[in-house]
């Protein structure tokens, strides 16, 4: 099996880990993930605020890149800001002939055109249906038993498409997180919102949001994320939000390749867990990493 | 210069994205931002359909939308609401609206970095816009986030290098498209 592989601008920065926990762990799965060669950056939730065109032009270009690639159709997307701004332009080119005219008049300056031939998935879609839990149980080395673990989901793998999974009651990881021998933290946070950028252009309101979600994870060893942003905010902020909040919120944060690779014999090294920010000790320990 | 009319195409589509709106205000029970707004969701709807540019622009409301497509997935009328407020911030940047600079700043300052390179840089990115601040305090605030991501080895300098100039065709033929419309 394979995909084509966008990482996006965040898994060559400030989330390498959730780079190089997926490549490890497809090539453990032996899935190939084939990178779209000199791809650009999708626009991230910063380019509509700016110019709708652009919005949608910028991801339209990475597509007309992942067509030339004659290997698949499919496109696995780990982030789920890319994924979504992807997804839009699928989904809006099928309905709309006029804007795909006008994507393609744009390409054209470059000799590039597009089909709307890929179809682009999210991560957590590839592992929860195309992979499925039972591949991964069936590779699973090391259970994790005693472990409880909060998935959260965020917003843009969900919504506004609701391609592979409940958009306001997902479930999807959780028969990935047996598979694995984990125990599934039971809250009702795992579909709202960590605040995305408002982070950084209204931190003082993002924080609360980040608090709420980080005070329903009491009782879980961790929560596991699938996007850069969520985790992010989640993992980098904990001090202001505890200071803010006035009680100890402190919680473990990481990224579902990142436990699931645990589980399938990599180590810690191999899953990038020296990037993580929010990794404590104890469940260093209990994960015996 | 702020001139709130330099887009008036750009209003009106925000005008027909909400215009069958019957303001039962899902919208505004489904946003976490509703509470820390000027005007909730269903209130700046009205407001849009009866003409109110103004009172919209200048609110402190659409500017803390995060995007997390609630609305839209429960709207009755099946409206593109996210969107819609994503067109209230377009419409805010390309007037040069004074009210809500710092948070456009941070929209601006990241696409200009992906013109630049073909690639977020970040620190670039972080430190074009707390400059654009001016606020020493803002620069404080993040300071130890920075700290901590340097330590980790995680701020990219320089891989983003390689797409140097690469967009640069994209953006001038949407600017040439924009300024058609
Ligand atoms: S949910 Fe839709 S119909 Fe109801 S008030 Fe909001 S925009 Fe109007
Ligand atoms: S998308 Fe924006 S306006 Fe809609 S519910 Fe979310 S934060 Fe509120």
């Amino acid at each position: 099996m394979s995909y084509l592989y966008y990482p996006g601008c965040s898994l060559e920065g400030t989330s390498q880990e959730y780079n190089i926990s997926t490549r490890a762990l497809f090539s453990s799965l032996d899935i190939s993930l084939n990178e779209i060669p000199e791809w650009t950056c999708c626009g991230a939730s910063a380019a509509e605020s700016v110019s709708y065109l652009l919005s949608l032009s910028l991801p339209a270009r990475v597509l007309a890149l992942a067509e030339k690639m004659d290997d698949c159709d499919q496109l696995l997307v780990p982030c789920s800001a890319c994924y979504l701004n992807l997804k839009k332009v699928e989904e809006k080119v099928k309905k709309d002939p006029v804007l795909l005219e006008n994507l393609n008049t744009i390409l054209e300056a470059e000799n590039l055109s597009l089909k709307n031939s890929t179809k682009v998935k999210h991560l957590l879609e590839v592992l929860s249906k195309d992979v499925g839990p039972d591949s991964i149980q069936k590779k699973t080395k090391k259970y994790l038993n005693g472990l409880t673990i909060a998935p959260y989901y965020g917003c843009q793998c969900l919504r506004p498409y609701p391609v592979f999974d409940d958009p306001e009651a997902p479930t999807s990881m959780e028969p990935l997180l047996k598979a694995v021998g984990v125990k599934v933290h039971q809250w009702n946070m795992g579909s709202k919102c960590c605040g995305a950028s408002q982070m950084a252009t209204k931190s003082d309101i993002a924080v609360k949001y980040v608090a709420d979600i980080l005070r329903a994870a009491k009782g879980a060893d961790a929560i596991v994320t699938v996007c850069p942003m969520c985790q992010m905010n989640l993992e980098a902020y904990q001090e202001k939000v505890c200071s803010t909040a006035g009680e100890d919120l402190h919680t473990s944060i990481l990224y579902l390749p990142q436990l699931l690779g645990i589980a399938l014999g990599l180590s810690a090294k191999e899953l990038g867990f020296d990037f993580n920010l929010a990794v404590s000790k104890g469940l260093r320990q209990k994960m015996v990493i | 210069m702020e001139d709130l009319n330099k887009t008036p195409g750009l209003f009106k589509d925000v005008q027909e994205m909400v215009q069958s709106c019957i303001q039962c205000g899902t919208c505004s029970g489904s946003c976490l931002a509703a509470s820390v707004m000027e005007h909730t969701p269903r209130h700046i709807w009205r407001l849009v359909q009866l003409g109110c540019k103004e009172d919209v622009l200048n609110s402190k409301s659409f500017i803390y939308c995060a995007s997390c497509y609630y609305c839209t997935l429960r709207c009755p009328r099946g409206l593109p609401l996210t969107e819609a407020m994503a067109k209230l911030k377009e419409i805010s940047a390309k007037s040069s609206q004074k009210k809500h600079k710092s948070s456009m700043d941070f929209y601006k300052y990241f696409v200009k970095s992906v013109c630049r390179h073909g690639r977020v840089n970040e620190v670039e990115l972080m430190t074009n816009y707390l400059i654009s601040t001016k606020n020493p305090v803002t620069s404080l605030k993040y300071a130890p986030l920075g700290m901590k991501l340097m330590g980790k080895g995680k701020l990219s300098f320089g891989n983003a290098l390689k797409g140097n100039g690469v967009l640069d065709v994209l953006f001038a033929k949407v600017k040439e498209m924009e300024d058609r419309t």
